[in-house]
């Protein structure tokens, strides 16, 4: 069977996608798949990230994508390089790319929140605070919509915390 | 050729099994990641960069305590046999010493040792600062490592975001950077097939399982390096000790798998553990992991008491160098050499005879 958008190359990835209550498959070669921002699980398996992600179950699962076109002002990087190779580029990529980072280190550790040692240098200690409260603030909410209320308990206890 | 004898212990201080419970844990490790603020991580660095990084870390390394008196070596400047032997003497990932498949060694790759800890530098991250302590001992390591990740962050801008914790290049390491592996002998519950149980059960405690060596290498002479999975969203104590508590639960059960086999099949573990002793003393070729097997035979015999002469140390030694560069190396051969099989059990014949005697 060949790829459904470039006509050429063989379909490798077979997508079925439910829209307005009308399943559609899809059948795209690797590369269009990627271009489309769809992985296969093997694409994902090629980095150690991937490895990670398909061992913890969760491979084939989408990272959500930043804006299309967002690039590290510092160092040049897209997120597409990151989803390539599993590296960022530099420390300032974890602001370009962190909702998609937030999203992805919630999966890989389960949090968000740094609760190790703190490196005393550069660290403005009210706005740390006061940065984590609107964070935890934030998450409550969310919690609380969802009904999740086991968490919500958790989150409360820490805002206490951190306030 | 590299002299190790620069290394105060040579290097092997860590398989003395002077360690606590070291008839089943050979090491302790523990890494910490760390990256420079004022330099792009390690994948998109030029090598004017990663030269910079070194003299960088190399300038504070003389100026603390710990590193003061550190070796150095230059992974980028040495052959492979070398850096081979520094692999296998745990000092140097896979990675840095350049041996992976189509692995080369990259500009500026080194490391600093100075006794039990080091830093790996160039590596995916800027500094790898490492532990190494012989048996199981996380509270030591990890003093050790912390001590000299205050020293070094003193004098160096570590990057470091309120949220998130150290930075670094791939986001499993972000938060601590901590990576605590235990490397544990489990023969017992390889035999009794419960293994594959036990490391499913640790997968869902959040640790993982690696070979002898680390990321990505096989299980040989069932070892197995236990390690904490997850760096973010825990302090360092609260991953050492679940870590800890969970090493310790396997320790028990393989314990028990060890009295289980004691009881229902005596004669068989029995003929097992001296036939593997029997092999290593009197066979004429014995390849990497066929004495890897055995040498897991003997000290299972060993550690259940059948096998009453042979020091664990002893078996630690073999344990070292019968690994091909170090064979190669106290040879004189090169790596490739086609009698390597038939030298590795002379050695083995002859440690054996010169330490064990003549019985047995």
């Amino acid at each position: 069977m060949s790829c459904d958008q470039c006509r050429e190359r063989e379909a490798v990835i077979h997508l079925t996608q439910i829209v307005n209550e009308q399943v559609t498959t899809l059948h795209l070669c690797e590369k269009c798949a990627a271009e489309k921002g769809v992985e296969s699980p093997g694409a994902v398996a090629k980095t150690p990230l991937g490895s990670f992600l398909a061992a913890m179950g969760k491979g084939t699962e989408q990272v959500p994508a930043p804006r299309a076109g967002e690039t590290c002002t510092r160092c040049g990087a897209t997120f597409q390089d990151f989803r390539e190779t599993g590296r960022l580029g530099c420390s300032d990529c974890y602001r370009t790319f962190e909702p998609a980072l937030r999203d992805l280190l919630r999966r890989l550790h389960g949090s968000t929140h740094h609760l190790g040692e703190r490196y005393a240098e550069h660290e403005p200690a009210v706005d740390v605070a006061r940065e984590q409260a609107a964070e935890l603030r934030e998450q409550l909410r969310l919690a609380v919509e969802t009904e999740n209320f086991e968490l919500a308990a958790e989150l409360r206890d820490r805002l206490r915390v951190v306030e | 050729m590299i002299d190790l004898s620069l290394l105060t212990d040579g290097g092997v201080g860590w398989l003395d099994a002077s360690g606590p419970a070291s008839h089943l844990v050979l090491s302790t490790r523990i890494r910490l990641a760390r990256n420079l603020s004022g330099h792009v991580f390690q994948g998109r660095t030029s090598e004017t960069e990663r030269e910079e990084i070194l003299q960088t870390v190399e300038r504070a390394a003389r100026e603390s305590v710990l590193l003061r008196r550190a070796t150095r070596f230059r992974l980028d400047r040495l052959e492979r046999i070398d850096r081979q032997l520094l692999h296998e003497r745990h000092l140097v990932s896979k990675e840095l010493a350049g041996l992976e498949a189509e692995g080369r060694v990259r500009s500026g790759a080194s490391i600093l040792v100075q006794e039990r800890i080091g830093v790996m530098l160039n590596e995916e991250d800027h500094l790898r600062i490492q532990g190494l302590h012989s048996g199981f001992a996380l509270d030591a390591t990890y003093a050790e490592v912390d001590r000299l990740d205050a020293e070094l962050g003193q004098r160096l801008a570590f990057a470091f975001h309120p949220e998130f914790g150290y930075l670094t290049s791939c986001p499993t390491n972000v938060g601590t950077g901590l990576r605590a592996s235990v490397l544990i002998h489990l023969p017992g519950l390889v035999l009794t097939k419960e293994i594959s149980k036990v490391l499913q059960g640790l997968a869902q405690v959040g640790l993982t399982h690696r070979g002898l060596y680390g990321e990505g290498s096989e299980v040989v002479g069932n070892f197995f390096q236990l390690s904490n999975q997850t760096t973010l969203g825990s302090s360092e104590r609260e991953l050492l000790d679940h870590l800890a508590k969970m090493v310790r639960q396997v320790m028990d059960y393989e314990e028990q798998a060890r009295q289980v086999l004691l009881r229902d099949a005596p004669t068989v573990l029995e003929d097992k553990v001296w036939r593997a002793y029997g092999l290593l003393r009197y066979a004429r070729s014995l390849s990497f992991e066929e004495a890897m097997n055995l040498l897991s035979g003997v000290r299972l015999g060993v550690g259940v008491g059948l096998i009453p002469d042979v020091a664990m140390y002893t078996l630690n030694k073999l344990l070292i160098y019968t690994q091909p560069a170090h064979l190669a190396v106290a040879e004189g051969v090169g790596p490739d050499d086609a009698e390597l099989p038939l030298r590795r059990a002379r050695f083995v014949r002859k440690v054996l005879e010169s330490e064990v005697g003549r019985r047995g």
